[in-house]
């Protein structure tokens, strides 16, 4: 069971020019939190800093916490904050099978043990049998499905999604939005999602945050909406720490 | 009908391409003749005679004995398993440091600081690295002048054989500093292809760093690229004749220096031995190729059972933190061994202990002056003509192959690396009696010829990329501005490529500079450059001129590659990825 994923003032400049705002969020396991924003906003780049692998042009603060654990400083791989990006990234050079069996964590063990944890993950997802194939022989749904399994089995605390759902078709563009948040609740994952598709919001059923400009230019974050049903949800941040073009200075 | 050859039926080129092809068209067939008849005239040439067919020196029957002379001579067993156990050693050391090196950066490509340092290292010929090495690991040499007297208490230079002791370890530290740098080259260029960094973070995201990382899923992608400058190193390593002379062992020496031996006797009838162990030092070679291709294999297999297990983190973090280590202290060596050259060559008055001469003077320099004239002048002929010549034939090729529309198979790029993967022993004999037979034997031609053989395979590999990277719509530009095949080659395609073609020249002059047994063979002793005069200079000679003529030798590339790097470039082959994305 994982905790809470905790984003406390985190903020992001570039050259000194301030990307994303310092904002706090509290996502609790098993909910949703989408961040829409036109692309090139930094939306990406802040799942990069939470995940820990933001390039050293940027300029980020604020603290990361996964329940008690706090994770701001700690290294990617140790992180255990999983991304699924728009790519599915399958290794070209393995099999479905050893794809999934590199994700899956090492301490199931035996190869026997290992083979059917990967045939589960594969059945699951409706994809009986694959594990012999080479993902380049998968459709584009059936490869996204697999990058998501590969992430679960890693059995990260806390799920990123950065556009995942941008490179497929409007069909199993819904399959696949049902599929990842299908996983991510049952596995009682907290969720990020950065996204420009408002469907990808609607969707996720669960708070939205709005990255948009505010009357003189800078960048803003405001809740656009949090559904009633989801009152347990303290996403959005006191008004004060919304805006501030005065701390451009501090941050960058 | 199958896909190719419906593409075969169809028109070769379209309409402004295909008029000026005549000439153009039989480049590769030249190239290739040129290239291989040599070749396989003289592995001919070494096979008949060692099975005792020479008639020129009465060799009228096939017999057996040239093999059991071969067999019988004093040291065989030995002088096989040094030459075995250098080369594997030599080639799975290296391997094993450049792998762990780029673990450990994870295949950061290294900044200019870096590249300026692997440089002249990589430009060097293997005969003056072989002798710098020698300078700083011999008993006088700087290595035991920097511990003495201090710390070893030596004021002699001790009796012990660091250099050509019998294990050839001199020999294989030698090759380790050359190949070594060789093969980062190599690796970094075939990373260019892989979209490593994002795989690392898709790793890093499943709770992977990034050296077990980069082991499990950048390396298996890179390594086909890697593998046939892999196998040349091998069979470098395995065949070399000039490191071998100067640093390996000499009673028994390697196998290919024994051939090299009896080639070279009075006796003429030992030409029948050498024969045979020229060709069974093809024999290892192949034999050792085919035994690294079982090991890929096996370490595949291994390597997937490794990746399915999911582990994430190893102990091999402490090794490839060593290989690191070792890769610097491997570059220092190889900078240290051509500052000998030069410290060594400036030097007047140097007793034992002092770490450096006691007078500095260019005495060695004016007096050898008249010595090394004629060598530097042959040298650069050689090497400028064979250059030329080399990239003439790559740009037809090129060229051909643009205007054709097809594009060079394996096959053909296996075909480039014949004459890097047999050994130089095993034809160069035979080609020699090919070139008495068409009275070129001696000549500068020849001398040209053979080093062609070598200088072409690295031009090509050196240009192809980047000529077939150029934007093809630069060129259909231009033609759809009228202009003529010719004219777009000789006013878009050259001067925008100016720069990659001016670094193959370089490379090709490297190569070329290196040559040490094709020249002494196609040469007939007759031509005679700075390498032949370096390698013989080295037995014995006096360090000083030694120095004199290792450091020529080495600045020729090193002046070669300044220039073409000093070029600027005008087209830029990989652009910057966008901001915060790299």
């Amino acid at each position: 069971m994982s905790g809470t994923l905790r984003l406390e003032r985190v903020s992001i400049a570039l050259e000194g020019r301030m990307l994303i705002p310092p904002f706090s969020a509290s996502i609790p396991p098993g909910q949703v939190v989408t961040l829409m924003g036109p692309s090139g906003s930094g939306k990406s780049t802040l799942l990069s800093f939470l995940g820990g692998t933001i390039a050293a042009a940027f300029r980020a603060a604020g603290r990361v916490w996964i329940g008690e654990r706090e994770v701001t400083e700690e290294l990617p791989e140790r992180r255990r904050i999983g991304i699924l990006f728009q790519d599915d990234l399958l290794f070209p050079h393995l099999s479905v099978g050893e794809n999934l069996a590199f994700g899956l964590r090492p301490r199931v063990r035996g190869r026997t043990l290992r083979a059917a944890r990967v045939e589960a993950a594969l059945d699951e997802a409706g994809l009986a049998g694959f594990a012999a194939r080479d993902p380049a022989t998968l459709s584009g749904g059936q490869r996204a499905r697999v990058a998501l399994l590969r992430l679960l089995l890693a059995e990260p605390e806390a799920l990123l999604l950065d556009e995942p759902f941008n490179k497929l078709d409007t069909v199993l563009r819904a399959d696949f939005r049902r599929f990842v948040f299908g996983h991510a609740v049952a596995a009682g994952l907290p969720v990020l999602m950065v996204t420009h598709d408002r469907a990808d919001a609607e969707a996720a059923n669960g708070p939205v945050l709005e990255l948009g400009t505010s009357a003189d230019g800078a960048p803003e974050i405001s809740a656009a909406c949090v559904p009633p049903a989801i009152d347990a949800v303290r996403a959005a941040v006191p008004s004060g720490e919304i805006r501030s073009p005065s701390e451009k200075g501090a941050v960058g | 009908m199958t896909r190719a050859t419906a593409l075969e039926a169809m028109p070769r080129s379209a309409p402004v391409w295909g008029r000026s092809r005549s000439w153009l068209r039989y480049a590769p067939w030249v190239t290739v003749t040129l290239f291989l008849a040599p070749i396989a005239a003289g592995l001919l040439g070494t096979v008949l005679p060692a099975f005792g067919w020479l008639p020129a020196i009465g060799g009228r029957r096939f017999t057996l004995a040239p093999w059991s002379r071969l067999f019988s001579a004093p040291g065989i067993g030995d002088a096989i398993a040094l030459t075995v156990g250098t080369g594997l050693l030599a080639t799975v050391l290296s391997v094993l440091l450049v792998f762990g090196l780029c673990a450990q950066i994870h295949g950061r490509k290294p900044g200019r600081a870096g590249r300026g340092l692997m440089a002249p290292i990589l430009a060097a010929p293997h005969a003056a690295m072989a002798i710098g090495v020698g300078f700083l690991i011999a008993p006088s040499g700087w290595v035991v002048r920097l511990l003495s007297p201090w710390l070893t208490g030596w004021h002699q230079p001790p009796d012990i054989a660091t250099v050509q002791d019998p294990y050839g370890i001199a020999l294989m530290l030698g090759l380790l500093v050359k190949e070594v740098p060789y093969l980062l080259l190599m690796t970094f260029t075939a990373l260019g292809q892989v979209p490593a960094a994002r795989q690392l973070e898709a790793a890093a995201m499943l709770g992977y760093g990034r050296t077990v990382a980069w082991l499990k899923l950048v390396l298996p992608q890179i390594y086909p690229q890697i593998r046939l400058p892999i196998y040349a190193v091998l069979a470098y390593a395995l065949s070399v004749v000039d490191m071998s002379l100067i640093l390996g062992p000499s009673n028994p020496p390697t196998l290919s220096v024994l051939a090299l031996r009896w080639f070279t006797a009075p006796d003429i009838r030992m030409y029948f031995p050498a024969a045979a162990a020229a060709l069974l030092q093809l024999a290892i070679v192949l034999a050792s190729i085919m035994l690294w291709r079982a090991g890929e294999a096996a370490v595949a297999h291994l390597g997937r059972r490794w990746i399915a297990r999911g582990v994430r983190h190893t102990s091999l973090a402490a090794l490839t933190r060593i290989a690191a280590a070792a890769v610097a202290g491997l570059a220092g060596l190889g900078l240290a061994s051509l500052i000998a050259l030069g410290v060594w060559s400036f030097a007047d008055g140097w007793p034992f202990p002092g770490f450096l001469p006691r007078h500095w003077s260019a005495h060695t320099w004016t007096r050898q002056f008249s010595m090394v004239v004629w060598p530097l002048e042959t040298t650069l002929v050689v090497a400028v003509l064979a250059s030329a010549l080399a990239l003439l034939l790559v740009l037809a090729c090129l060229e051909n192959e643009q205007r054709g529309g097809r594009a060079t198979t394996s096959r053909a790029l296996w075909l480039l690396y014949v004459p890097l993967l047999v050994p130089q022993i095993a034809f160069l004999f035979g080609a020699q009696v090919l070139l008495t037979v068409i009275h070129l034997d001696g000549s500068l031609l020849a001398v040209i010829w053979t080093h062609l053989l070598f200088v072409l395979p690295y031009v090509f590999l050196s240009l192809a990329e980047p000529w077939r990277a150029l934007d093809t719509r630069y060129a259909r530009t231009a033609s759809c501005l009228g202009t003529s095949p010719r004219r777009v080659f000789l006013r878009i395609k050259l001067p925008l490529l100016l720069r990659p073609v001016l670094v193959a020249v370089a490379i090709g002059l490297a190569v070329s500079v290196d040559q040490y047994l094709p020249t002494l063979f196609a040469g007939a002793g007759r031509v005679v450059t700075l390498t032949t005069e370096a390698v013989t200079l080295a037995s014995g000679g006096d360090r000083r001129i030694t120095g004199v003529f290792a450091l020529l030798q080495s600045l020729i590339p090193l002046a070669a590659y300044a220039l073409a790097i000093g070029t600027p470039a005008r087209y830029q082959f990989h652009r910057r990825q966008p901001r915060g994305e790299a």
